[in-house]
């Protein structure tokens, strides 16, 4: 428990909350990542531009962030380039064929009190559980 | 042009939420997972986070609002019905999200970051994602042409 981090993690959280509210305000859509991402390839037009400037955002958030606090960016477990290949590969399919991420239906889906995204939640949450247990318990923490 | 700048705004927010929250640390991740080690509960913490501030705004504005301010209709899931693609979509995202300790957004923002390791995900990850809606969208209008259905929507 040495690196739990209650008061961070919450307000943190407070602020993709705030950011998420913003794009629904403002925008009318929902801040799911993978479905952000997504929709660039089925390329609708008019629907693209707020894709990409979103994902930019995300991305200079992480830009200026290591400029200033470079610590919140470090890894900090041991995993091969094949499992993160491996496990970007699961991520991107698995998010399209779920409809959506932690982001859209764990945090944007179970707020709308979503069925869908409440059994979607339940059901990543779990395997992450039981991947997380192999690697560690079975595999000894690197992959 | 407003509505340009509001998105990138809003990524900008998303992700630095994500940093202070701990969520660009895999470490954290794992460690929400971890429940035979050292458990770290700050997932938790920080869905509840973003849930407490979400809920109850999007709860007033879908109620009371006829229209966002830069756009002329809300864009919202319709979908109630739960399907193998929905449970198993997702948990194969919970394995990679397991394996790696990124999902989508941590990913991306730490590409920013200049993290290799999530420079390797990430590219993957968009070679997944592409993969998938190319192979979906040549279907759909291969069907399209064929019974003129409309095309599904996702939920975020």
């Amino acid at each position: 428990m040495d690196s739990f981090t209650p008061i961070a993690s919450t307000l943190g959280g407070m602020l993709i909350g705030l950011a998420a509210a913003g794009l629904l305000m403002f925008h009318g859509r929902i801040a799911g990542i993978s479905g952000i991402a997504g929709g660039i390839f089925r390329r609708q037009p008019g629907d693209v531009t707020w894709r990409i400037m979103f994902l930019a955002g995300l991305f200079m958030s992480g830009v200026l962030g290591s400029w200033f606090y470079p610590e919140a960016y470090r890894v900090g477990i041991d995993r091969s380039s094949l499992a993160l290949i491996a496990a970007g590969l699961a991520v991107g399919v698995g998010t399209q064929l779920g409809s959506g991420c932690t982001s859209g239906h764990g945090v944007c889906g179970i707020g709308r009190l979503s069925k869908r995204s409440t059994v979607a939640t339940a059901s990543f949450m779990a395997t992450a559980a039981i991947t997380v247990f192999i690697v560690n318990e079975v595999l000894g923490g690197a992959v | 042009m407003k509505i340009k700048v509001g998105a990138f705004l809003g990524g900008l927010v998303f992700g630095i939420g994500l940093a202070v929250g701990g969520m660009t640390q895999p470490a954290k991740i794992v460690g929400f997972f971890d429940f035979a080690g050292n458990w770290d509960p700050s997932l938790g913490f920080v869905m509840a986070g973003a849930l407490l501030v979400y809920t109850p705004i999007y709860r007033a504005v879908v109620k009371q609002w006829h229209r966002p301010i830069w756009a002329q209709s809300f864009s919202l899931p319709t979908r109630k019905d739960i399907d193998w693609r929905l449970i198993s979509g997702s948990g194969l995202f919970g394995v990679g999200w397991g394996l790696a300790g990124y999902c989508p957004g941590p990913a991306l923002t730490s590409v920013g970051a200049r993290s290799h390791e999530a420079l390797v995900f990430g590219a993957a990850m968009l070679v997944g994602v592409g993969a998938y809606q190319i192979f979906m969208r040549l279907r759909e209008e291969r069907t399209d042409a064929a019974e003129g259905q409309a095309t599904p929507v996702t939920d975020g």
